[in-house]
């Protein structure tokens, strides 16, 4: 991490490209349907011309630039721009709603900078051992991991646990539709080709979240969105203040984006998921979570942020892509010669510090950035007519879903469920527990067919799934998360007898 | 002969591109005269002397639609023909001059503008950083841009269930991955047939390898068998999904060895290292990419190869050790089957223009990749041996009935 490195970041090219990916990453993001690796995916042709350190730059500036931006569509829209920002929708819409909108878009930039700084020098200073923590995470541990992310419908559905439940497990049965990802089954189809595909999370994500938001807006003749009638001109100060004043909650956010983005397949859903519900489990009194709580904003923007160095930990150290944007970087950064994996530190030091420090420098742009464009976005959400605003956004849920893996079937999937959704909602069941099963069905399946071969085989079948020391502690996290609001619950009737 | 062919269709496929190193400038010139759409209906390949017929006048359009190029024979009678096997008897039984007509023909495909290539796997895989590799020497002899995007879904099947549905202008072209569309397609009804995936080139593979962590106590392929005999099935290994050539290769290897070991399925090759890396496996079944990618970190203990690979001088084959395996998983590109056999041709020759690169060539090497060469001529043959070979696998190891 030597000097020259941190010089060679900060010439006008390179500082350049990270403005640029920072801006074009954003406004990428923030248009749902088009992901974080798709963004990446298309810009990477671009970069072979350039030197291997400019090129991750621009590359991992359009990447955090994204995650950033999949929150103007959560919390203007209710639908996450990216599956990253899921968490952020749950308070960032109820506080647009009330007309709060520019300074949650304003908290969730110092949240996403912070987030993303904390990850980013985790890369820089803890990259090989933190990379360990990739390794130990076997089969069984994600298989806990997912149980642990499904124990958080019951802390996410207050007062309404079975409906969680159950839309849970129809999210669960959900992902399980198609070719089954590691037995190769193909499951749940009905004899038909359209299905083996199954349900993608993105489609299922923009059907679940924005086609109920659309409905309403029509049905309902309110504005979209509640504007004050003096428009406050600047609300980043205040936004500031209230991110000082949850320095924790950032602090702890950023740590678990970091540690979860380290592991391969888990990635910035369950990320800012698990940050979240930590954020509500510790809230102090009179903190109303899910009814437009900044601290709710700040714990999943932070922690998706933080999912971007995190990632890039066991994609640098060793050649394991920890999200699929990494992957993707990955395969760029083979055709520009460079051997990612345990030798490029030693190898290509040069280059992999200056990319850091990139990383670095376009994480501090995207403050200034983030915050002007979240202003516009802001603006012209709530500017725009509602007979434009509808069909435009419907417009762009349309080809986002189609854009996924340019198919029509995905289309109409995602119509149908998006009406489902809105059905069921007015039944009280919510999207976020379909959409957190068919997260976590196939990660929970995986690691629990892998450990069941692997405990088998070596005849310690408890063993496996209870013996080992990282999977007892998922699971007393998991226990505790579970039985906390009973706790709580209970002290608080103690407490008034 | 096959080979001479498909250097003419080169020279012809890219006359009008201005970059352009190829020796066969002559060639070009003098065919180039008289292969103008329009001009041409037949050619006898005995006399070696083209037919002229009464055409329009033209000049050299950049792409030309069937409107103008009057079909050879053997085109019409593949429109009457909507069965896909008829046609592919048809193609078979279609001569020499036919051929020689093609081969005339492919002056008039022609690539306009950027390609879709669509990898039927998210990023990161072996599909996608091989195709990755193609594209800046795509851009750089042909001079457009090779576009990936990645459709995945159903293992591929969603991608290949789509493809002839996409356009076949030559615009698109989509990657192919053999076991895949051979094993997936015997198993069940998944969208698309073996036969009618239009692949014209098989541009590599990565052959199959056992694969230990640096500090395994397995030194050679014979502690693992060893181990394997005295505690049947204790000995966990990873690879990449299931019905896939890692499983594929464990059975066959068991099966040779006698051996019983246990397979552990996971989501592509990055998991099933990941897992190896962890420690929850004893060793992986992968590719001599994996090798590559993780250097001094893990071993291998045997590679699929006829000869050691240049990278491992060091890693015996499995022939050398007395077991007769030789493969992995290929990887190649397709058409949508609505694309004419001019189109075909220029790809063919296009990719093998790629593939005979010697800096491509040695990026791929260095990748831990195994290069192959099977045009669109020698496509049907190839697949002919791949299908009969891994049904026979599968069916044994009970994967298909």
């Amino acid at each position: 991490m030597d000097f020259g490195s941190f010089l060679s970041a900060l010439t006008p090219l390179n500082l350049a490209f990270a403005l640029l990916g920072v801006v074009a990453g954003t406004v990428i993001g923030s248009i749902p349907g088009l992901t974080a690796t798709m963004a990446v995916a298309v810009l990477v042709p671009i970069t072979f011309s350039m030197e291997p350190a400019s090129a991750l730059i621009l590359l991992g500036a359009i990447y955090t630039g994204a995650i950033y931006g999949g929150a103007y569509a959560a919390i203007l829209l209710n639908t996450p721009g990216t599956p990253s920002a899921i968490a952020t929708t749950f308070d960032g819409y109820p506080m647009a709603k009330r007309g709060d909108g520019d300074l949650a878009v304003a908290i969730a930039c110092f949240a996403s900078v912070t987030g993303g700084m904390i990850g980013a020098l985790a890369l820089l200073f803890l990259a090989p051992p933190l990379a360990e923590v990739a390794l130990a995470f076997g089969p069984v541990e994600y298989f806990w991991l997912a149980i642990f992310g499904l124990s958080l419908i019951a802390s996410l559905s207050t007062g309404n646990l079975i409906k969680g439940l159950v839309g849970g497990a129809f999210g669960m049965i959900l992902s399980t539709v198609g070719v089954g990802e590691i037995s190769g089954d193909i499951r749940l189809t009905f004899g038909s080709q359209t299905m083996i595909g199954g349900f993608g999370v993105v489609g299922a994500l923009i059907g679940l979240y924005c086609i109920p938001v659309l409905i309403d807006l029509v049905a309902v003749p309110d504005r979209h969105l509640k504007v004050e009638d003096d428009i406050r001109s600047v609300r980043i100060g205040e936004a500031f203040g209230i991110a000082i004043r949850s320095k924790f909650n950032l602090v702890r956010s950023s740590v678990i984006g970091t540690l979860v983005g380290i592991l391969p397949g888990a990635g910035g859903s369950v990320a800012g998921l698990v940050a979240y519900s930590e954020a509500k489990r510790s809230a102090k009194p009179g903190q109303k979570f899910g009814e437009g709580e900044p601290d709710g904003i700040m714990a999943t923007e932070a922690a998706n942020n933080a999912t971007v160095g995190g990632g890039f930990i066991p994609t640098l150290v060793l050649g394991i892509p920890g999200t699929p944007p990494d992957a993707v970087i990955l395969g760029a950064l083979l055709v520009q010669g460079v051997r990612t994996g345990p030798t490029l530190f030693e190898s290509n030091g040069a280059i992999v510090y200056t990319f850091i420090y990139g990383l670095i420098i376009a994480t501090v742009l995207m403050l200034p950035t983030g915050l002007l464009i979240g202003r516009y976005a802001y603006k012209s959400i709530v500017s725009i007519p509602k007979a434009v605003l509808v069909p435009s956004v419907g417009f762009m849920t349309i080809i986002g879903t189609f854009a996924i893996r340019n198919s029509i079937s995905d289309v109409i999937i995602m119509l149908l469920l998006g009406t489902f959704g809105w059905v069921i909602s007015r039944f009280g069941f919510a999207a976020s527990p379909i959409v957190l099963g068919l997260i976590l069905g196939p990660i929970a399946e995986q690691g629990f067919v892998q450990g069941w071969i692997i405990g088998d085989a070596t005849g310690n079948l408890f063993g496996m799934f209870f013996g080992r020391p990282l999977s007892q502690a998922i699971i007393a996290f998991t226990i505790i998360s579970l039985l906390y609001p009973a706790f709580t619950a209970w002290r608080r009737r103690r407490v008034a007898t | 002969m096959v080979k001479q062919k498909i250097e003419m269709l080169s020279a012809l496929g890219r006359r009008a591109r201005p970059v352009v190193a190829h020796g066969k400038a002559h060639d070009a010139s003098r065919y180039g005269n008289w292969t103008r759409p329009g001009t041409l209906t037949r050619l006898d390949p005995r006399r070696n002397k083209p037919q002229r017929k009464e055409g329009p006048p033209c000049g050299a359009p950049k792409r030309t639609g069937p409107e103008v190029v009057q079909k050879p024979p053997f085109r019409m009678i593949r429109f009457l023909g909507s069965d896909q096997v008829l046609r592919r008897t048809i193609l078979k039984a279609a001569t020499a001059a036919a051929i020689a007509t093609t081969t005339a023909f492919a002056a008039h495909a022609e690539i306009d503008g950027p390609v879709s290539y669509v990898i039927p796997f998210g990023p990161g895989g072996e599909s996608d950083i091989s195709a990755r590799l193609q594209q800046p020497f795509f851009k750089d002899k042909f001079g457009q841009d090779l576009v990936i995007s990645y459709q995945p879904g159903g293992g591929g099947a969603v991608g290949w269930a789509s493809l002839n549905g996409l356009s076949g202008d030559g615009q698109t072209i989509m990657g192919v991955n053999l076991p895949h569309i051979i094993i997936q397609p015997a198993q069940k009804d998944v969208g698309y047939t073996t036969e009618g995936i239009n692949a014209f080139y098989m541009f590599h593979y990565t052959p199959d390898a056992i694969v230990v962590k640096a500090d395994s106590p397995y030194q050679t392929l014979q502690d693992l068998i060893d181990d394997a005999k005295v505690n049947p099935a204790a000995v966990t290994m990873s690879g990449s999904g299931k019905a896939s050539a890692n499983h594929l290769a464990q059975i066959k290897f068991d099966n040779m060895a006698g051996i019983k070991t246990t397979y552990v399925p996971f989501k592509g090759t990055g998991a099933a290292v990941t897992a190896l890396l962890g420690g929850q496996v004893k060793a992986e079944w992968g590719y001599s990419t994996v090798g590559a990618k993780q250097g001094d970190a893990v071993r291998m203990l045997a590679v699929a190869m006829e000869e050691r690979h240049p990278l491992f001088p060091d890693v015996p084959t499995f022939k050398e050790l007395g077991f007769d395996m030789v493969g992995g998983a290929y990887r190649g590109i397709a058409l949508p089957d609505s694309a004419s056999d001019e189109t075909k041709a220029l790809w063919s020759s296009m990719i093998g223009d790629i593939n005979a690169d010697p800096e491509f060539r040695q990026k791929m090497l260095d990748g831990g990749f195994a290069m192959l060469d099977v045009d669109a001529e020698g496509m049907d043959a190839f697949m002919q041996a791949r299908i009969e070979e891994y049904l026979a696998d599968a069916r044994a190891a009970g994967l298909i009935k």
